[in-house]
């Protein structure tokens, strides 16, 4: 089944909306076992931007790269990185992800190559140039998809960044998620040029601004910034204008926004405008959702049952891992 | 009134409250005084500081003097400089140490350096604060002790704040001081609570202090670790150890009078640092002692540091990785021969 409207098949509907779902899911329960402290640390939630990472990340092959922050558990679930390594590594035991040492701000795996969970903001962007510098030497056609917040856009690592990777015209994919606050500075208290694709193109980079509530045109843009990355077209930069309903970490008394203003964006929930667009393209049948729905918590229940069996890390092996040549 | 009567109720005089409190009091006391003084910093306004410490003071001071920045460590600490240099007193708040070495650039080569390269004309009465240290699972980019590297740096003061008196008292001397002054905050300590003199303000920031008299040992510390120190003496004053705890306060210019005026009684030492071992503080203040009272010691000096290692997140690895009370102890037994 088709729409030609929607230039969309079911398969492809439902996968996106899965993926969205699985999102949604797998951080409330990170919520809920935040509440019951065996997770700690900051829990940055990605509630309300899974458009983003669910639609662009499919533009990808498995061989592509890539960078993302600390608000970065809807990236690695998008990218394959599997939930129970992923959960694993949140109750800090050594199935996890990074082994326990990084904790959410910093899942890595390096089988999907997914690089992070960068904590320093904007600490990312250089890394992503490397990586498709690395690409391009090696004569691979791989591309960076590289994920960072508005607020990072202040930061001369950005800028840094942007001039290296037009200069050298590598392929980076940067994937700015512009949900209007960097904790509780609002972009225009930030910025003196909110155009965030206008700046990019002063780098002489391709950019423009996407809906990032909208599933299908994050998938779209990746798709077609991806092929004019990867066909030696140099750097995109693509804004995708997002919003976090929930506090920027999990503690946040949010004084900086008021609660009209985020009802406001609930109304655009990326899960329910696309299941609502699905339903009236008749794209979506009786069932789907319960079943996309069951399907998400059992993998989530597997998920919290695995890390809940995990080993800690024998204290013995604290200074492991500093150096790969043993000191 | 007597004297002693005086004292008592001097005594009675006391406030509860918690370092965030009296880092903010600071804060509040320094802006209310000093009408050159202004706050800037990431989230230091709307947010109310992304620990709390700085909430309400928009407020109450308006958007001019506590100024929201956007990401940009370096470009605001520099900013802060060159409004110092234009006379006024910058206090730049840089969330975390991990962050400012977005700034170190602005820090080490423009900040310490001014008043040397241009030939004593220009100072920079400036005020940098951040949190610093573990204990909270926030793993290798932000836990890290770097105030160490920090008071290498000739041309700086650097000040660590292990007592309400201090987070409540440094802020304002370190304002009125005309060289550029970093004040580390513990993260871990913000929300603990304790006694603090009603009428608590400003003090000096050029000496150590003794926390706790002893006779046996003497345990150097500073910032965060000052109460497990203190712990750490009280647990030996069950097994017939008596410690001294000397509180570092400042750690550049390092007070070495005290501390070996200390040593020299005690003979013996522990120097506790939640930085690394390897080019730590701790190794310049055992170099001290051994420099200034090697004869005097009788026994080597001992320290308890951050394990070699970035933080790592796991809870159990993480406190394997800073100084617990217990190491402290078993130190301090080792040096006094009975461990
Ligand atoms: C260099 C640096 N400065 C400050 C911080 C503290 N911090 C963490 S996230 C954040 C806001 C970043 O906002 P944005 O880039 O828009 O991403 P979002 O959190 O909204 O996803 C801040 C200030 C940091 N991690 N790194």
């Amino acid at each position: 089944m088709r729409d030609p409207l929607l230039d969309l098949d079911r398969s492809e509907a439902l996968r996106l909306l899965h993926e969205m779902v699985r999102i949604r899911r797998f951080e409330e329960r990170c919520v809920e076992l935040y509440s019951a402290e065996r997770i700690r640390g900051f829990l940055h939630l990605y509630i309300g931007e899974e458009a983003v990472a669910a639609g662009a990340m499919g533009a990808l092959r498995p061989t592509d790269a890539v960078v993302a922050t600390y608000r970065e558990h809807g990236h690695a679930l998008a990218r394959g990185v599997g939930a129970p390594s992923i959960m694993a590594e949140m109750f800090g035991v050594v199935e996890g992800c990074s082994r326990g040492r990084g904790g959410s701000m910093h899942l890595f795996d390096a089988s999907t190559r997914f690089y992070g969970g960068n904590a320093i903001v904007a600490g990312g962007l250089p890394l992503a140039v490397g990586l498709a510098l690395a690409d391009r030497m090696s004569g691979r056609d791989g591309v960076t998809a590289c994920f960072f917040g508005e607020g990072a856009v202040a930061e001369g690592e950005f800028h840094e960044a942007m001039n290296l990777a037009a200069l050298w015209s590598l392929p980076v994919l940067f994937c700015c998620e512009n949900n209007l606050y960097a904790m509780g500075t609002a972009l225009e208290r930030s910025e003196s040029e909110t155009d965030l694709a206008l700046k990019a193109s002063g780098y002489g980079v391709t950019a423009w601004a996407v809906d990032g509530m909208d599933v299908l045109a994050c998938a779209a843009a990746a798709r077609r910034a991806v092929d004019t990355v990867r066909g030696g077209g140099g750097p995109v930069f693509l804004e995708f204008r997002t919003y976090r309903f929930r506090a920027h970490s999990m503690y946040d008394p949010e004084l900086y926004r008021s609660k009209e203003e985020v009802e406001r964006w609930r109304e655009r929930d990326p899960i329910d405008l696309f299941t609502a667009r699905l339903a009236a393209a008749g794209l979506l049948e009786p069932g789907d959702l319960d079943r996309i729905e069951d399907e998400v918590v059992a993998e989530i229940d597997e998920a919290v049952r695995f890390a809940e069996a995990g080993t800690p890390e024998p204290v013995e092996d604290l200074t492991k891992d500093v150096y790969r040549r043993a000191v | 009134m007597t004297t002693t009567e005086k004292e008592r109720t001097a005594e009675k005089a006391t406030v509860t409250l918690t370092f965030r409190e009296a880092f903010h009091e600071a804060l509040r006391d320094a802006l209310q005084r000093d009408p050159t003084a202004f706050l800037m910093g990431e989230d230091v306004g709307r947010y109310g500081g992304c620990f709390g410490v700085s909430r309400g003071l928009l407020d109450e001071f308006g958007p001019e003097r506590v100024r929201d920045t956007p990401l940009s460590e370096s470009g605001f600490v520099g900013a802060g400089i060159g409004a110092a240099l234009g006379g006024m007193h910058p206090i730049v708040e840089v969330m975390t140490v991990n962050f400012s070495l977005l700034a170190l650039d602005q820090i080490v080569n423009n900040a310490a350096t001014m008043l040397h390269m241009s030939g004593g004309q220009l100072n920079v009465p400036l005020v940098i604060r951040m949190t610093t240290g573990a204990g909270r699972q926030l793993a290798a980019q932000h836990s890290h002790s770097l105030e160490g590297w920090y008071a290498h740096i000739p041309g700086i003061r650097v000040l660590a704040p292990g007592t309400l008196a201090d987070a409540r008292g440094m802020l304002w001397t370190a304002l009125q001081d005309p060289d550029p002054v970093l004040i580390f905050e513990n993260g871990a300590q913000y929300g603990v609570a304790g006694e603090l003199a009603a009428d608590a303000g400003p003090v000096e920031i050029d000496h150590a202090a003794v926390r706790r008299a002893g006779d046996d040992l003497t345990v150097i510390a500073y910032g965060g670790s000052v109460p497990r120190a203190l712990a750490a003496a009280e647990e030996l004053a069950g097994d017939g150890v008596s410690a001294e705890v000397v509180d570092l306060r400042t750690l550049r210019p390092l007070d070495d009078a005290t501390v070996l005026d200390s040593v020299r009684r005690t003979h013996r030492a522990v120097v506790v640092d939640e930085g690394w071992r390897s080019g730590g503080l701790s190794a310049e203040v055992a170099a001290r002692i051994v420099e200034g009272a090697f004869y005097e010691l009788d026994a080597p000096v001992a320290r308890v540091c951050g394990a070699e290692v970035p933080i790592p997140y796991a809870k159990h690895l993480e406190q394997a990785a800073v100084p617990q009370v217990a190491d402290v102890v078993s130190a301090a037994l080792e040096v006094v021969g009975s461990g």
